[in-house]
């Protein structure tokens, strides 16, 4: 019998009664309900941003080493003047102190990744602790956590920074502290947010109900499912984190000369907009910072399309 | 053929798969070549379990796909048009207007912000089918079709002023208010309890007629359908097994997978089991608990509740929901700590909280939860799961934890190679076999079941009972059974106690309580499991105790009776009143009804004495 049959007698639709062919020893197991799930690729722009951030980071890692010059050396010291136009011996030309541009852009490199990411995971360390045990723990000490990042939060960041470098002075110690206690209150509060939704599953409440400890139940119930949002999240804030250093640099109060950085190396050179032959020594520090904040985002885009947009709701 | 003769809806062979994407080519097909119709004014039911693709069929009727998949051939017709690739514009005409769609959960379709009865005409008026009066006119009729309650003045309301089975009726008028050819129906009552199951079963029917509107109606529940639908598709793995008019379908089903669903179909039907003796050994026992949320001075949900439960032995705790099941439970494990009383363990009385109980005494108690999904840490690997309480009760570490994980797997039926699996590689019924595992894995003495087969679909329900049962005969592991859904208890308890409004209304031996029912309410409840015949819910809403029991819902009072506002019975200045008196069943001094009316036996003799 087709199932033809079952429309079409006499122009009458109706589902009379079939029955599919059936062998005699079928297995009917439960069928899987579960999703399909996506796996995690990247798109183009994510790809693009993986190679520049390779790029950025090696350079780091290995430019100062392979470039002839020292940061403070200078290429020409017979011939001193500044903002020289690139050429052989300085590929990318002099800075106001005439000197190497790209020795300084790979020192600057290192430096400012490295402050940046160091701030960042401080401020992970910090927030994410204080976030998640603030969701587990609840009660008072949520309250006293909160009204303290209140507190921090209604501070604007960069004047606050301003202020604690001209307090205490500018070190790389200062301002990876300064900026990573900053960036834990924003940590802080996404932390605790998604430890929130988190806390209220039944599979934390199970563990309670098995007598786990305080400690157990945050590293193995809470902390790999926080993981993945927070994980996306990371990149975001290392790139605010290296705007916010890159910006002390340029007032003068980050990293200070005649140590390089590119918030600082874009202040340095500012005057070579008017007087310089070439505009190398300002836009290759500034393109250096655009193009690495730039493509972290691409690469944060792709995974949290991948968590599932979630992310871009909390923040 | 006539174009009074074009079905409403047809499906012919209609194709789903998973779409290509990203350079994979395009995957399995969830649909394969199911052919259906549905005729002007007939409601067809598409039946089977999760998986089977029913919701996925029934939501081409709207021209959607769900994300990754995609219609790859085959055609789905609604009035003779393809609706399978209609441009976004032609969709938006559809959907609403000609086609609609009411949804599982009414709680997640409303916007808790806005009052209801803008909700209902919202589409009609966004569609410009109606004016703003004629809509608020149409939805009136509607509600009154759909026996809601003060009809002229629910609309005003927001979502969280009206109950559950409201909602979902409300959701009804929703769809319908555009007057649309075609009702899709996705599982209108699976998450409802019996008694609020009714009433919405009746509503649907109701409006159906009245409204002179097709429906496509998705459950898993074949009692359920037998009660509204004219044809049943019987569906399996994304293909039709069997289809046909209701009644002969299940009146002499063919199909031996069709079979199989009649036969996962649980009945009220008490088992005599093993009486309990009167110096049985008694495992768990709680005395006395009064318990609530939040302030002292809120009212309570448990009031003054007893339980003691005999070792080996399986105690059922029936009640809609908000009678204060999941609450008891929780107080038993330690997860809420009650305003008064105490709980024992093996004749010692244990701290109330978990932190106060010492690890040996939180290992004989252990709490399965509802919802596997949720209950499951998506984290962490089915051996990580099962291995944890071995290692934490048990100090197993390494192989031997290992060894003991897949002795565990092999008892719940699933094999060995599941310890590396997550969570989310396993079926619904999959998860909630290890769900158990895990809390047999602490070798318990009491395993407290809150509800674990109510969010799963009969045949897998039908398939966790089955090992419960094992478990029981072969582990001589006690139970305390929560859940709704008395045909479930009955087949699997030998004592249940019945909840209302946060107190024991009845408490005995299984067949004491239920052959026959003697408290009003446990009687509701016995008339509300649905029966596997059509007809049913003609006859069961005929009787005298259901036409007060819809009308409103319980509440946890201080005084009289909880169950008073919807009992036929209810006597006014005694019942609302005094708190009834304890009464010892006819057959058994252990049975023990609340309730203001002397007992009998059969309905005749009761109305008899209500009527004088």
């Amino acid at each position: 019998m087709t199932q033809e049959h079952s429309f079409q007698t006499d122009g009458v639709l109706t589902n009379a009664h079939w029955v599919a062919p059936q062998g005699d020893d079928r297995v009917y197991d439960e069928l899987s309900d579960s999703a399909p799930r996506g796996t995690f690729r990247l798109s183009i722009p994510g790809w693009i941003g993986v190679a520049v951030v390779v790029f950025w980071i090696v350079f780091a890692a290995i430019g100062p080493m392979v470039i002839p010059w020292g940061e403070n050396d200078l290429p020409f010291p017979d011939a001193y003047s500044e903002f020289q136009a690139p050429q052989p011996g300085a590929w990318l030309g002099t800075d106001v102190s005439d000197r190497d541009i790209l020795s300084r852009l790979a020192w600057g490199a290192r430096r400012t990744i490295l402050i940046s990411l160091a701030a960042t995971v401080l401020a992970y360390l910090v927030g994410v602790t204080l976030g998640l045990g603030s969701a587990v723990v609840g009660g008072r000490i949520d309250t006293i956590l909160g009204r303290i990042n209140d507190a921090l939060l209604s501070l604007p960041s960069l004047m606050f920074g301003l202020v604690v470098v001209a307090a205490v002075g500018s070190s790389s110690f200062i301002l990876i502290t300064t900026a990573g206690l900053i960036y834990a209150n924003v940590v802080y509060r996404l932390a605790r947010a998604i430890g929130m939704e988190i806390v209220v599953m039944d599979y934390v409440e199970a563990a309670r109900a098995r007598g786990e400890g305080l400690w157990w139940i945050i590293r193995r119930e809470i902390w790999p499912n926080a993981r993945i949002p927070l994980i996306s999240d990371f990149g975001l804030r290392l790139i605010f984190v290296i705007l916010f250093i890159s910006s002390l640099s340029f007032l003068g109060l980050g990293v200070q000369p005649p140590h390089a950085d590119w918030g600082s190396m874009v202040r340095e050179n500012i005057g070579a907009l008017q007087y310089g032959d070439s505009m190398v020594p300002v836009l290759a520090p500034a393109l250096a910072i655009a193009t690495l904040t730039i493509s972290i985002n691409f690469i944060v885009d792709d995974v949290s399309t991948y968590v599932g947009g979630k992310l871009s709701g909390r923040v | 053929m006539s174009v009074s003769d074009t079905p409403v809806f047809q499906a012919r062979g209609l194709t789903i798969r998973v779409a290509a994407s990203d350079g994979r080519p395009a995957g399995r097909e969830i649909v394969r070549g199911v052919d259906f119709v549905v005729p002007r004014g007939k409601v067809v039911a598409l039946i089977g379990e999760s998986g089977s693709g029913k919701t996925t069929i029934a939501l081409s009727a709207l021209g959607y796909t769900r994300p990754g998949l995609e219609f790859s051939a085959g055609s789905a017709l609604v009035d003779g048009r393809d609706v399978t690739g209609l441009s976004r514009q032609e969709l938006g005409q559809l959907r609403g207007l000609e086609v609609a769609y009411v949804a599982q959960s009414a709680a997640a379709a409303f916007n808790p912000a806005m009052r209801i009865g803008n909700q209902v005409i919202e589409a009609a008026i966004l569609k410009g089918t109606m004016s703003r009066s004629a809509a608020i006119e149409r939805a009136r009729n509607l509600y009154e079709a759909l026996d809601l309650p003060d009809p002229a003045t629910i609309g005003d309301r927001y979502p969280h002023q009206v109950s559950g089975g409201q909602l979902q009726r409300l959701m009804m008028a929703m769809a319908l208010c555009t007057g649309p050819k075609l009702l899709v129906l996705d599982e209108p009552t699976t998450a409802l309890d019996v008694t609020t199951q009714i009433e919405v079963l009746k509503a649907v029917n109701n409006a159906i007629a009245q409204e002179g509107s097709a429906a496509i109606y998705v459950s898993h529940d074949l009692a359920v359908v037998a009660q509204v639908a004219n044809d049943i598709v019987v569906l399996y793995d994304g293909e039709v097994m069997e289809k046909g008019p209701v009644e002969t379908v299940i009146a002499t089903p063919q199909h031996s997978y069709t079979r199989r669903l009649m036969d996962a179909v649980p009945k009220v039907d008490v088992s005599p089991g093993t009486a309990p003796s009167s110096d049985r050994d008694i495992v768990l026992e709680a005395k006395n608990i009064t318990a609530g949320y939040g302030k002292s001075t809120l009212p309570a949900v448990l009031q003054d509740v007893q339980i003691s439960v005999g070792r080996g032995q399986a105690i059922g705790i029936i009640g809609e929901s908000g009678s204060g099941k999941s609450t008891l439970a929780r107080v038993l494990a330690g997860l809420l700590v009650p305003r008064s009383g105490e709980v024992l363990l093996d004749g010692q009385v244990v701290g109330s909280s978990t932190k106060q109980r010492p690890r040996e005494i939180l290992r004989k108690v252990q709490f399965v939860f509802q919802m596997a999904d949720t209950a499951l840490n998506p984290q962490q690997t089915i051996g990580e799961i099962i291995g944890r309480p071995l290692t934490f009760y048990g100090g197993l570490r390494g192989r031997a934890r290992r060894k003991r994980t897949s002795e565990i797997l092999d008892r719940i039926g699933l094999p060995e190679a599941f310890a590396k699996r997550r969570p989310s590689e396993l079926s619904g019924g999959q998860k909630q076999r290890i769900n158990l595992a895990r809390a047999l894995a602490a070798d318990p003495e009491v395993l407290i079941c809150d509800e674990v087969t109510s969010a799963l679909d009969t045949i897998v329900a039908a398939n966790i009972m089955e090992l419960l049962e094992n478990l029981r005969r072969d582990l001589g592991v006690s139970f305390v059974f929560i859940s709704h859904d008395l045909s479930t208890v009955s087949s699997f308890a030998e004592e249940i106690i019945v909840l209302y409004g946060g107190r024991i209304v009845e408490s005995g031996k299984a067949i004491d309580v239920l052959s026959p029912p003697f408290h009003p309410y446990t009687r509701l409840l016995v008339a509300s499991a649905p029966e596997l015949r059509t007809g049913w819910l003609e006859d069961v809403v005929a009787t005298q105790s259901m036409r007060s029991a819809a009308i409103n819902s319980a509440k946890a009072t201080a005084h009289g009776c909880p169950f008073f506002d919807r009992c036929p019975l209810a006597i006014p200045g005694t019942c609302d009143k005094i708190t009834p008196p304890l009464q010892t069943g006819p057959r058994s001094v252990q049975h023990v009804i609340a309730c203001h009316y002397p007992i009998f036996s059969d309905d005749a003799s009761l109305l008899n004495f209500a009527r004088n």
